[in-house]
């Protein structure tokens, strides 16, 4: 399986994300830079995090205008596998392959520091080498990370299980203390209807070895390379053949 | 046409005017005099600092940069080398706290990357006024916000320092910012313009007229007029400095270009006279070539000005295309300005005319080094001796006091402002007594911390910077890295007071001596003087940030207690001493008495015996005892371990028992083992001839601390926990 990190010039995550992938997980990498056209092949492209254009104007606002962008919008229409962390996040809401935005943290300041998120929904190519339920500990790190989505939209959004992970304490409850950027319903992680691109807020790639503190971000990687390895089997190959036709 | 009135604007006395007209042989035009005003500022030219510096060690078998460069360099194997220094931002952080601290972060990055390393941590050392005045808590929000706004926007992690309260520092708040690059020993680059005919490129931001004066500024006493030079503060723009930073260090790997500068105070000025003394030639810029911000400015305003992210560099005529292409990928300019000349002077060209034409060497190396007048104050600071102090009925009271105090209570409302996890490097998070990175690709780690306690330094000079110096090694020792090496930031009164030259004298003795006791070299640093406001002058804040190494990463230590029932181990001897204690102060309303007795021979060892117990796998957890003493240590301990672990200890020491609970007597260590260890650590402990001691246990809910047979303290963990966290978070209620 080939990722594809995504380089926006304000990119912060991408060497750390290419690091996670590459040298502790061994997949085939590859840097996406954002003025080019081209996914390089990659079959899942990562958004890191960071400040993309420097995000003086509203988080991942102008990443949306990239060139890239373009493609990575219709590789996402076609099913691809899409991860947006943190600021890739942002993007992605701002490109409108998620629903909602992103305001300032309720406390008003950035945040970093590790957090619990609880796997809701285990059924996604992002979560399903966890099991429902469980509590992964992985750090986050933004300024304007509290989601927000007009009630009927997030209506749609918890009926349709697009919640992949909320923010909750150790033992798995959903309370306001644990909700610490003040995200409606405590929303960590969403995808989109399809199922192909989620977003989450915490930094999987910064909670992928022991040495730095948690190992539970690996979950997401591994979730996409098993599911990939399976999605392979059932016809991404045909996928595939019918993009170049497009 | 250049009198008085002008010389005193410039800060440049009357003498300092005679020598320049010497040196360049005719009376200098406005703007030449205005460069020799910024490079002869106290700020750049060092000179009332430099002859007192020469004391301090700068060789070691590490150094492959000692000072006089943008930052020092040493060897830590594998062909790898770190790039380090620390720089203070204290006039402009007080004028605009945001972007003075911000511009701090910024100016410091560039010193590290214009010599060809890749920043990957960020501490800073930074005071303030006491939190009850709204102005030193809006002070204090701005630094920490403009700080992480620059830090965590280029993605340096901020790792660590220091937030020390005291009253001297309300209208002159210290904000000192360390920064550590990672580099290829065979890729390091110099501020160095070679080879005659070749071009010089500006590249980065466009010039205004910001920061015009900033190094003249930093170098005078602060009036009631401060608000005034609020222009004179430089705005930051962490955006351009990650793409100048990632552009650079592209044209390095590359290998296009052969020296480059940053713009830091001073500007074009600097970097232009710089390059060209420090590589024996001359250079010749048109200002017409400069890209400018706005229309109209002098030559005058586009020398002085300290816009940011900029950056000056010479190539060969051949590369300046490619260099040209790597800055268009990164989206910035990078035209030619100049060219290296062989006349050993700086040539300025502004609309055809030649605006300026003195000589790189007068410039940059002959500003005149004074050694000012000193003398020691007449009464000794704080009085002397201490009065009779009762000892307090209620220890309970005194030590959650202390826990509450904003110097000791958690800081963790600083750090979570701060991105301190990216680039994937930080194996202990802040809060930890020194931050620990691993090097990728490597075994081993690299430790860093910062240090200061100023009131030790105001109440004896010297013995205070040789504990400046002992606990920051300390502080390395206690996770289990040596150090190879210091810089540091010097912050000091106006130097024109004999009393404030008395306190540089004194301190820079203690340095000298504190280093050569272990062994470290100082690669550089950086001086900042005028620390007064309305004739008051701040402690003097020696801030020490040493450098060390842990061979295994994965054997660094944390504070916290692991595991209950293991034992609670005192390293080093008790003594009875309250001087300079932050009990002293919070309790008794005292900054006096005699600062703590330090042995340097005494603690090595300590410190040698706690690098070996490390390195032998046999602590659990080690802390150095500092403020507070040794029941805010015991209660950290707790604090930082897995569920709030209590713990209970007894003590018999036949001295006062305020002084036992929260004296700050140096050379001791908190640490805990598991129980097995004990014998071995011993052993250990008779070889190295160090007092180890076997004070309780870990575990339960309480943190009990029993003297001759009663408890002197005894608080639950999770009240302690509470209001050692809450209290910083308190005075900045959430306003949403």
């Amino acid at each position: 399986m080939r990722f594809g990190v995504v380089q926006f010039p304000g990119s912060n995550c991408d060497f750390d994300t290419v690091h996670a992938l590459k040298q502790v997980l061994k997949q085939d990498t590859v840097m996406l830079w954002h003025k080019d056209h081209d996914l390089k092949g990659a079959d899942c492209v990562v958004l890191p995090g960071g400040f993309s254009y420097g995000d003086y104007l509203r988080s991942g606002a102008i990443a949306r205008f990239s060139p890239l962008m373009k493609e990575v919008k219709a590789f996402a229409r076609k099913g691809g596998l899409v991860l947006g962390i943190c600021n890739g996040f942002q993007v992605l809401l701002e490109l409108g392959l998620l629903p909602g935005a992103m305001l300032r943290n309720k406390n008003l300041k950035f945040l970093c520091r590790h957090v619990h998120i609880r796997v809701e929904n285990a059924g996604t190519p992002f979560s399903s080498a966890a099991k429902e339920g469980r509590v992964l500990r992985i750090p986050i790190a933004h300024f304007d990370g509290n989601y927000y989505a007009p009630p009927k939209t997030l209506a749609e959004i918890e009926k349709r299980r697009q919640v992949v992970f909320r923010y909750t304490d150790a033992a798995g409850n959903v309370t306001e203390a644990a909700n610490v950027n003040g995200s409606l319903h405590n929303i960590a992680g969403l995808m989109n209807k399809g199922g192909n691109v989620l977003g989450l807020m915490p930094h999987p790639e910064r909670a992928s070895e022991a040495l730095l503190g948690s190992e539970d971000g690996r979950i997401l990687f591994e979730s996409l390379i098993q599911s990939f390895g399976s999605r392979r089997g059932r016809g991404a190959k045909a996928r595939r053949t019918k993009a170049r036709h497009d | 046409m250049i009198d008085k009135k002008i010389l005193d604007q410039h800060n440049l006395t009357e003498d300092e005017y005679r020598l320049i007209v010497g040196l360049i042989g005719r009376e200098p035009n406005l703007t030449e005099l205005g460069i020799f005003s910024v490079m002869w500022s106290e700020h750049c030219g060092y000179k009332s600092s430099r002859v007192h510096l020469k004391k301090l060690p700068t060789s070691g078998k590490h150094v492959v940069q000692g000072p006089g460069e943008n930052a020092g360099i040493l060897d830590i194997g594998d062909g790898q080398v770190v790039v380090f220094k620390i720089e203070s931002h204290n006039h402009p952080s007080y004028i605009e706290p945001y972007q003075g601290a911000a511009t701090g972060v910024g100016g410091i990055l560039r010193d590290i990357f214009t010599m060809g390393a890749r920043p990957v941590a960020v501490l800073d050392s930074l005071r303030f006024g006491p939190l009850s005045e709204p102005k030193n808590r809006s002070v204090m929000e701005g630094v920490v916000s403009g700080i992480a706004g620059y830090g965590n926007s280029i993605g340096v992690p901020t790792v660590g320092g220091e937030v020390y309260f005291n009253e001297c520092y309300a209208a002159n708040p210290l904000v000192n910012v360390f920064c550590l690059g990672l580099a290829d020993k065979d890729k390091i680059f110099y501020a160095k313009a070679e080879g005659v005919g070749n071009p010089v490129l500006y590249v980065g931001a466009k010039t205004g007229r910001d920061g015009i004066h900033g190094a003249t500024m930093a170098s005078a006493e602060f009036g009631k007029e401060t608000e005034h030079k609020r222009p004179n503060v430089q705005v930051g723009d962490p955006f351009k400095e990650k793409l100048l930073l990632e552009a650079c260090l592209e044209v390095m790997s590359k290998g296009l270009i052969l020296g480059i500068q940053d713009m830091g105070a001073a500007g074009l000025t600097c970097s232009t006279t710089e390059m060209a003394a420090k590589g024996g030639r001359g250079v010749e810029i048109d200002l017409d070539l400069v890209p400018q911000r706005e229309a109209g400015m002098t030559p005058y305003e586009i020398m002085l000005s300290e816009s940011q992210e900029r950056m000056l560099l010479t190539t060969t005529k051949e590369n300046v295309k490619k260099v040209q292409e790597v800055f268009a990928k990164w989206d910035l300019d990078a035209p030619v300005i100049g060219h290296v000349t062989e006349s050993g002077r700086a040539k300025v060209r502004f609309k055809g005319q030649v605006v300026v034409d003195v000589p790189v060497d007068a410039v940059v190396n002959l500003c005149p080094a004074y050694r000012r007048p000193s003398r020691p104050p007449a009464h000794a600071p704080g009085g002397g001796r201490l009065p009779l102090l009762p000892v307090p009925s209620d220890f309970n009271d005194v030590f959650l006091r202390l826990l509450a105090s904003p110097t000791i209570a958690d800081k963790e409302w600083v750090f979570r402002q701060y991105d301190h996890m990216v680039q994937v490097n930080t194996v202990l998070l802040p809060g930890a007594d020194a931050a620990v990175l691993r090097i990728k690709g490597s075994k081993k780690g690299l430790a860093m911390t910062l240090d200061c306690n100023s009131l030790y330094v105001r109440l004896d000079p010297r013995r205070g910077a040789e504990i400046a110096v002992a606990e920051a090694c300390r502080n390395l020792a206690c996770v289990g890295a040596r150090p190879i090496g210091v810089t540091n930031c010097l912050n000091f009164g106006n130097p024109e007071k004999p009393e404030v030259m008395w306190q540089f004298e004194q301190v820079t003795d203690g340095l000298a001596e504190g280093c050569r006791a272990f062994g470290i070299p100082v690669t550089g640093g950086n001086v900042s003087f005028y620390n007064d406001t309305e004739g008051v002058s701040i402690h003097p804040t020696p801030v020490l940030g040493i450098v060390g190494i842990i061979d295994d990463v994965r054997k660094a230590v944390s504070p916290g207690f692991k595991a209950p029932g293991d034992v609670v181990l005192l390293i080093g001897e008790n003594a009875e001493e309250l001087g300079g204690s932050e009990y002293l102060r919070i309790v008794h309303r005292l900054e006096a008495g005699a600062a703590p007795r330090i042995v340097l021979g005494e603690e090595k060892r300590v410190q040698d015996f706690c690098l070996a117990a490390i390195e032998a796998g046999l602590l659990a957890s080690a802390h150095d005892l500092s403020e507070g003493g040794l029941a805010v240590a015991l209660a950290e301990c707790a604090f930082h371990g897995r569920g709030h672990m209590g713990c209970a200890v007894e003590l018999d020491d036949p001295i006062r028992p305020d002084a036992l609970a929260f004296g700050e007597t140096q050379s001791r260590i908190l640490a805990s083992c598991h129980k097995p260890d004990l014998d071995r650590l011993g052993v250990l402990a008779r070889e190295a001839g160090v007092s180890l001691r076997a004070i309780g246990r870990t575990g339960g809910s309480d943190l009990v601390f029993r003297h001759e047979g009663r408890d002197l303290i005894r608080v639950g963990v999770e009240e302690a926990f509470r209001t050692w966290k809450d209290s910083l978070p308190e005075y900045f209620p959430v306003r949403s």
